[in-house]
C-alpha cells in the first residue's frame, strides 16, 4: 500500500478559524508523513450543502478518509497529531523502532 | 405588519393533527418554537412526530422534515405503512423529507475544536427545499452516544434549538426518559417553550398510554394526564371534553316507545338530548326497555347505536323477537348498529374511544349502552367516574338520547353501588326496575325516581312481561 495515493475530504462551513486551523493541520501532516501520496479535496458546505448527506456529516470540521478504506472520520481543528495519525492509521515517517 | 396584543397573536399556535391534543393545548403546538416531547421507549414518541408531519402534509398544506437519529428512512416508511401513511408517495412529492443522520462511533474520531454546523446546514438544506413549516428530530440525545465532548454538544444543541426558532419552524424534538430527569440528557431546560410528557403503563393487566402537558409556556393547558390511543390511524388523544355544562338543550319531547311508559311522565315522553338510567337486578327486563327505545328512535329514522355488552347482535335480536320486538328490519335499512364486545377485551378508554369513533362515524340520535355497569368492572372506580363523565358529555354536546341500563344488586341499596351512584347524579331520568316474589308469585315493578324538568308519576307501577312485549298495569296516575 505503500504507492497508493490517500484520499482526504475535509469538510468546512465557510473559513472559520477552526476550519482553516484543521487544514493547516492535517496539509502539514500529510507533507510530514504522506509526502506525495496524498490528495487533499475540501468541501465548502456553505457552497455544496447537499454534500453533507453523502459523508454523514454533522460536525464541523470533518475529515474523511475516502481511500484506502475503510472509511475514518476525524471530527475536530485536528489539533493533536498523534490522534490524527493514529485515526487514519498513518505510519508516521522518522520514527524506526518503537519499543 | 399589524400588530395585535391578544394573547393568541403573540403566541400563536400550529394544529398538531393528532386529534384531541389541539383541544387540550387550546390550538396546537406553538408555532414556529420548539417542542419537547420526552417518554420511555416504545411509547409512541416518533409515531407522534411523524403523524404531526404527515397531518401537516394532508391537512395543513405544510411541508416537514424528519431528521431520524435512529431509524433508517425505509423502517420508518414500513412502520407507518400500516396507519395508512405513504411515506414514499410524500417524499416523491416533495412534501416530506427524512434525513437519516447516522452516527457510528466506531468510524469517528475526535481531535480538538468543531461544531454542529454540519446539522445546522443539513437541516437548512433540507428545510429550503421543500419549503418545509414543521420538522421534528427523532432522538436528538442519540448525539450523545456518539461523541465524548458533551459539554460542546450541550452549548451546540442550545443553540440549534435557538436556531429552530429563528428558522420560524414548528419543530418536535424527542427525548428518551431519564431516570430523574424528563430526559436523560436534561433538554428539558433548553426547550422550554412547551414540554409533553407520554407514558406507558400497565394497570390492572391493562395497558395503558397517557399524555400529559409539563409545561406550555404563554398558554393555557389542560394539566391532567390524559389516556392517549394508538390505533389504526394513528395517535388520538381523549381529552375531557367540554365540563362547562354550556350545551343547548332541547324541549322537544320524545317517546320512549313504549305508550304506557311515557304516560308515566307529564310530558309523555323525554327531552331530545336527555339520558335515561334504567337500574335493577338480573332478569328485570332492562334490555328489553333499552329495546323499546332503540325502536322508537328507529320509527322516527333516527339512527341508533346499540352497545351491548353481553349479548352479542343476534342473540339480542332473538331473544327479543320473543316479546314482539322486531329489531331486524332496521338493522338492514342501516338505521340500527349494535355493536357487540367483551368489556375486558380492552381497557376503559379503548372503550371510550371505540364509542367516541364510532358515534363520529354513524352520527346517531340515540346511543343505548347495556349495561353500562360491565365498564366498571375494567377501571378502577375514579377512572370510571371520568370515563362517565366524558362520555355523557360527549352524548350532550352532540345532543343525543342516551339510554344506559345498569345492574345492580338485589338485595344491596342503590347508593351502595357505585356505577348507580356514578351514573344517576349525571342521569336525567332514573327508572327503577324490580322483580319481588310474594307468595309464590313473583311480581315485577317500574318505578321512577326522577326526571329532570319533568313532573313523573310516583307510584311504583306493576308490570308483566307477555309475548307482545311489557305491559304496565295500573297506568291510570301519570301526573
Amino acid at each position: 500500500m505503500d504507492n497508493e495515493i490517500w484520499e482526504l475530504r475535509l469538510y468546512i462551513a465557510g473559513q472559520t478559524p477552526k476550519s482553516v486551523l484543521a487544514l493547516k493541520n492535517i496539509t502539514k501532516y500529510c507533507k510530514e508523513h504522506l509526502a506525495g501520496k496524498y490528495t487533499i479535496e475540501i468541501v465548502d458546505l456553505l457552497k455544496n450543502p447537499q454534500l453533507a448527506e453523502g459523508d454523514q456529516i454533522f460536525a464541523i470540521p470533518t475529515l474523511v478518509r475516502k481511500f484506502p478504506e475503510p472509511l475514518r472520520k476525524i471530527i475536530g481543528d485536528l489539533s493533536n497529531e498523534e490522534k490524527v495519525l493514529v485515526g487514519l492509521n498513518i505510519r508516521p515517517v522518522g520514527i524506526k523502532n518503537v519499543e | 405588519m399589524t400588530m395585535k396584543l391578544s394573547l393568541k397573536e403573540i403566541f400563536p399556535k400550529t394544529p398538531s393533527g393528532i386529534e384531541g391534543l389541539d383541544e387540550i393545548t387550546g390550538g396546537g403546538l406553538p408555532k414556529g418554537r420548539p417542542t419537547l416531547i420526552c417518554g420511555s421507549a416504545g411509547c409512541g414518541k416518533t409515531l407522534m412526530g411523524i403523524q404531526f408531519l404527515v397531518k401537516g402534509i394532508t391537512e395543513y398544506h405544510e411541508p416537514g422534515v424528519f431528521v431520524s437519529f435512529e431509524e433508517t428512512v425505509k423502517d420508518l416508511a414500513a412502520n407507518v405503512q400500516s396507519l395508512g401513511f405513504d411515506l414514499e408517495k410524500m417524499i416523491g412529492e416533495k412534501k416530506l423529507r427524512i434525513d437519516h443522520i447516522h452516527i457510528e462511533k466506531t468510524e469517528i474520531q475526535e481531535t480538538g475544536e468543531y461544531d454542529l454546523e454540519g446539522l445546522f446546514i443539513r437541516l437548512n438544506y433540507a428545510i429550503d427545499q421543500i419549503g418545509a413549516k414543521r420538522v421534528v428530530l427523532d432522538t436528538i440525545e442519540s448525539l450523545f452516544g456518539g461523541m465524548e465532548n458533551t459539554t460542546l454538544l450541550r452549548s451546540e444543541l442550545k443553540r440549534l434549538f435557538q436556531w429552530l426558532k429563528d428558522k420560524g419552524v414548528t419543530a418536535i424534538i424527542t427525548g428518551e426518559r431519564g431516570e430523574s430527569t424528563l430526559t436523560r440528557q436534561g433538554l428539558e431546560e433548553y426547550v422550554s417553550d412547551c414540554v409533553i410528557l407520554l407514558d406507558f403503563r400497565v394497570i390492572d393487566q391493562i395497558a395503558t398510554r397517557r399524555l400529559r402537558i409539563v409545561k406550555y409556556r404563554g398558554s393555557m393547558h389542560g394539566t391532567n394526564e390524559y389516556p392517549f390511543l394508538i390505533d389504526e390511524s394513528g395517535i388520538s388523544v381523549l381529552p375531557i371534553t367540554s365540563l362547562k355544562l354550556n350545551h343547548s338543550t332541547s324541549s322537544e319531547i320524545l317517546s320512549y316507545g313504549h305508550a304506557g311508559l311515557d304516560k308515566l311522565f307529564k310530558g309523555n315522553g323525554f327531552f331530545r338530548g336527555n339520558s335515561t338510567l334504567v337500574t335493577g337486578s338480573a332478569g328485570t327486563s332492562k334490555t328489553m326497555l333499552a329495546t323499546y327505545f332503540a325502536l322508537s328512535s328507529c320509527e322516527r329514522k333516527e339512527p341508533v347505536l346499540f352497545f351491548s355488552f353481553e349479548e352479542s347482535p343476534d342473540q339480542l335480536i332473538r331473544n327479543m323477537q320473543s316479546v314482539g320486538l322486531k329489531l331486524k328490519p332496521f338493522i338492514k335499512s342501516g338505521l340500527l348498529n349494535i355493536h357487540s364486545s367483551r368489556p375486558s377485551l380492552s381497557g376503559l378508554e379503548m372503550h371510550l374511544l371505540v364509542i367516541h369513533k364510532l358515534i363520529s362515524e354513524h352520527k346517531p340520535k340515540t346511543v343505548i349502552i347495556d349495561p353500562i355497569s360491565s365498564l366498571v368492572t375494567v377501571g378502577n372506580n375514579s377512572e370510571v367516574r371520568a370515563m362517565l363523565v366524558r362520555l355523557m358529555d360527549l352524548l350532550k354536546v352532540n345532543q343525543i338520547n342516551a339510554f344506559f341500563t345498569a345492574l345492580t344488586h338485589p338485595q344491596s341499596a342503590d347508593y351502595f353501588d357505585f356505577t348507580v351512584d356514578a351514573v344517576s347524579s349525571l342521569a336525567d331520568t332514573w327508572i327503577r326496575l324490580t322483580n319481588h316474589s310474594d307468595a309464590g308469585i313473583r311480581s315485577r315493578t317500574l318505578s321512577i325516581v326522577k326526571s329532570r324538568g319533568m313532573g313523573h308519576s310516583n307510584e311504583i307501577n306493576e308490570f308483566v312481561i307477555g309475548d307482545k312485549g311489557i305491559k304496565l298495569k295500573n297506568n291510570s296516575s301519570a301526573k
